[in-house]
């Protein structure tokens, strides 16, 4: 019975390591936004091999599983429901791999007074994938507690927004000290940041649909 | 003896080509199983069902009438066969089960052998449990596991490897099912013609029945090896839109219909509980897979049942039977007749009246009263038994007018749809061809619009030249009245040509600016000409393309060098470096640049 089920446990297994691997990485993506503002830079370069590995690891996740359930002919009817959330909850690494990088390249000057907005625009944005990673698991086993699970990446994607048009409006009318350059480069990292709950609002809505269509 | 069972082995390998897919249809249609794997797994559990279960339903169509005789049972499956096969082909939902009742009953009335009404309302009841009970098992099949699923939650890849397992014991349970149920479809009538000799295989023994339906069973793998993999694909496909979860259940409860209906040894618990027996009879598989379906489709709201589907089985329990009866009437008629063969062996009723007859001659004197009872006994019997026939005879013969009317209506109307649909398409064919032509017309006007703004633009463009040069000869004239008014003595006269003149240079003024706007004109207007010349002689200087441009236009050489402000000289040196870079040979070099 084992053998019969070792290709289906293998997938599962690497299934769950996928999205295990998308929460670290938006984790290290906060510690790295964290690192970069409080200009721990060696920390912040050690976040950027992190997340570059992490996200090569997503890759290599999701190419396995894709490969698995065609090769092994698994899951006929959910197949493509699968890999389509799946690819999309990679966008979500990539996006925070990116965003990560945008710093390292760019180095934006972030004023201090700023530097906890942009922290706490971060955390929001990091807790609605945080939010959304345990939906995702409950759509291959329990496809009606997806749905109360995922009210709370709506809020916060909502949060994110609210926050980044703070910032955007305080860089704009309060900051008068700021060169108007410096200001559309700091909006920019404003609506990169909230980009990533953007991604997971996406993936979320995808995800919502996908929990309907298994529970009819 | 071979040829004689050949048309229940064909009837064997049809049965096995379209029945098996209701089955496996599901595992192998998504993949989960290949076919080869099901139609192994199939073949074997069928061959195991016909032999260890499938006396049962033999019985009763043994009951309904005995066929004697083996080129009787040959007419009589073959007649079930010609009448699935022909009823297949016209897409009316059809049943072997039903067909080799029709035929049988068919048979007894050829060869006036009685029906047994008790058996044939066994068997019709049956017919309309069938898909009954397959909705109620699949109802009560999909709550409970639609229940269970919600609490255990269960992985969806993991539920998808049980499921394909489950489809594998479920294909095998529906197999046997198939197999002991069906099996008296395609063999039942042989019965007479069954070997007596026991085969002893050691660990088990075959006798003479069970070596008939193996033979039956093998024809029924072979056909599901052979033929059954289109179909299996297809209700596959059809099964699949139920989700995986329902489609077990569907085979699962068509399996058990299946089962209920050839169990000997459920029958007989039945009966040792208090419960009637179960009736032993070869149900349709088809209808009891449609029957599950229709289940799940009530349980889940019945929005998506289709109810046509019920008055089609309801169609098939009406012109099957009643077809393949006709047909082995008329075929016994032939075999009987034409080819000399013997259908029935004598009725074992005549025999016994016979034997009493003759016994009552001989103790003609002792039994006197007695004969006198027994004879009018049987009048009345024979007399009943005709009011009975002419009856059901009557009530055949109306069904039969009923269904060549119904199967007459559905085609008429099927072509009713079909001439309609070709009238349609070919409507909307013609206004494609219309709007086509529209367009083609559209676009012939617009060509020539463009052709015709391409004329006025050239001459609008020529005229925008030939105005410069005129201005430029212009000029000339002016340098010519300059030159007499520096040589004019009077004061007055030259005062007024010097007004004059003040007017034409006023005029002239603009001339550089024209120039300047002509030569913008000529490089709009013919941007696609400078893309193509740029193409293919790229090497062209900025002066030399706007002397091609301008012999585009058709001027003159000295219309050229007026425009150009040059010399006619340099207007014929330019010309010829041009004839030698764009390599002109003999050609003349105007036309050759309007060709490009």
């Amino acid at each position: 019975m084992s053998i019969l089920f070792k290709n289906t446990n293998s997938v599962i297994l690497n299934i769950e390591e996928f999205f295990d691997t998308i929460d670290k990485g938006v984790l290290t993506f906060k510690e790295g936004v964290s690192n970069y503002i409080n200009k721990n830079m060696a920390a912040f370069e050690n976040n950027l091999k992190q997340i570059d590995k992490l996200e090569s690891t997503a890759d290599e996740l999701l190419r396995k599983v894709e490969n698995d359930l065609y090769v092994h002919s698994l899951l006929p009817q959910y197949r493509g429901d699968v890999l389509r959330l799946m690819d999309k909850t990679d966008d979500i690494i990539d996006t925070a791999k990116e965003n990560l990088y945008q710093f390292d390249v760019e180095i934006p000057k972030i004023p201090e007074e700023l530097n906890e907005e942009y922290i706490k625009l971060t955390e929001i944005s990091v807790l609605a994938v945080e939010a959304l990673i345990p939906a995702a698991k409950a759509f291959f086993t329990d496809p009606k507690a997806v749905k109360e699970r995922l009210h709370r990446v709506f809020f916060y994607e909502k949060e994110a927004d609210q926050l980044a048009n703070a910032i955007k409006r305080r860089l704009f009318r309060e900051m008068p000290e700021l060169k108007l350059s410096e200001k559309m480069h700091l909006r920019y990292f404003a609506l990169h940041i909230e980009h990533i709950s953007d991604v997971a609002n996406a993936v979320a809505d995808i995800l919502s649909v996908l929990a309907i269509k298994r529970t009819v | 003896m071979l040829f004689f069972l050949s048309s229940g082995l064909f009837l064997g390998w049809s049965l096995g080509a379209n029945d098996a897919a209701n089955v496996f249809g599901s595992a192998v249609g998504t993949r989960m199983i290949s076919f080869r794997k099901a139609a192994t797994i199939a073949g074997i559990f069928v061959i195991l069902g016909a032999v260890i279960q499938g006396a049962g339903g033999a019985h009763t169509l043994g009951s309904l009438g005995k066929i004697s005789a083996l080129a009787g049972s040959f007419t009589v499956a073959m007649s079930a066969a010609l009448t699935v096969f022909w009823m297949t082909k016209f897409k009316v939902p059809v049943s072997t089960s039903q067909a080799i009742v029709g035929a049988i009953i068919g048979w007894n009335f050829y060869t006036g052998n009685p029906t047994n009404y008790h058996s044939l309302s066994k068997i019709v009841t049956t017919w309309v449990a069938g898909p009954i009970l397959g909705a109620i098992f699949a109802i009560l099949l999909y709550w409970l596991l639609k229940m269970f699923l919600n609490r255990a939650k269960i992985h969806i890849l993991r539920l998808d490897a049980y499921i394909r397992f489950a489809l594998i014991i479920v294909g095998a349970f529906g197999s046997y099912s198939l197999g002991a149920n069906n099996i008296a479809n395609v063999m039942g009538v042989f019965i007479s013609a069954a070997p007596t000799t026991i085969l002893d295989f050691g660990l088990f023994t075959l006798n003479g029945i069970q070596q008939l339906f193996l033979l039956g069973s093998i024809a029924i793998a072979i056909g599901i090896f052979t033929y059954s993999r289109k179909i299996m694909e297809a209700v596959g496909n059809n099964l699949v839109d139920l989700s995986a979860e329902a489609a077990i259940v569907v085979v699962l409860a068509h399996s058990m219909v299946l089962f209920i209906f050839s169990s000997q040894s459920l029958s007989d618990a039945f009966v040792s509980v208090g419960l009637p027996a179960i009736p032993l009879v070869p149900v349709s598989s088809s209808q009891a897979i449609v029957g599950a379906i229709l289940g799940i489709g009530l349980l889940k709201g019945g929005r998506t049942i289709q109810f046509g589907v019920l008055g089609e089985i309801a169609l098939g329990w009406l012109t099957t039977p009643i077809i393949s009866g006709v047909l082995a009437f008329l075929a016994l008629f032939f075999v009987d007749n034409v080819f000399k063969q013997e259908v029935a062996t004598p009725l074992p009723n005549t025999v016994k009246t016979e034997i009493v007859h003759t016994s009552i001659h001989e103790n003609e004197s002792e039994k006197a009263n007695l004969k006198t009872v027994e004879v009018s006994e049987n009048q009345l019997v024979s007399r009943k038994i005709t009011t009975t026939s002419n009856l059901f005879l009557t009530l055949v013969l109306l069904a039969f007018a009923i269904a060549v009317l119904t199967i007459y209506n559905r085609q008429r109307s099927i072509i009713r749809k079909n001439k309609e649909l070709l009238k349609k398409n070919q409507e909307i064919n013609q206004a494609q061809k219309a709007l086509m032509q529209a367009d083609l017309e559209n676009i012939k006007t617009k060509k020539e619009q463009l052709q015709a703004e391409l004329v006025f633009k050239t001459a609008e463009l020529t005229n925008f030249a030939l105005n410069i040069v005129q201005k430029n000869e212009l000029l000339l004239k002016v340098k010519s009245s300059i030159d007499e008014i520096q040589a004019c003595d009077d004061m007055n006269e030259g005062k007024q040509k010097l007004s004059r003149l003040y007017s034409i240079v006023n005029k002239l003024l603009s001339i550089d600016n024209e120039r300047l706007q002509f030569h913008a004109q000529v490089e709009k207007t013919n941007q696609e000409f400078f893309i193509r010349l740029q193409k293919q002689f790229p090497d062209l200087t900025a002066g030399e393309k706007r002397l091609v441009t301008l012999l585009r236009l058709n001027l003159s050489s000295k219309e050229i060098a007026t425009l150009q402000n040059i010399s006619l000289k340099s207007v014929e040196m330019n010309r010829y470096r041009l004839r030698k870079k764009m390599n002109i040979q003999s050609e003349n070099m105007s036309n050759f640049i309007r060709k490009l």
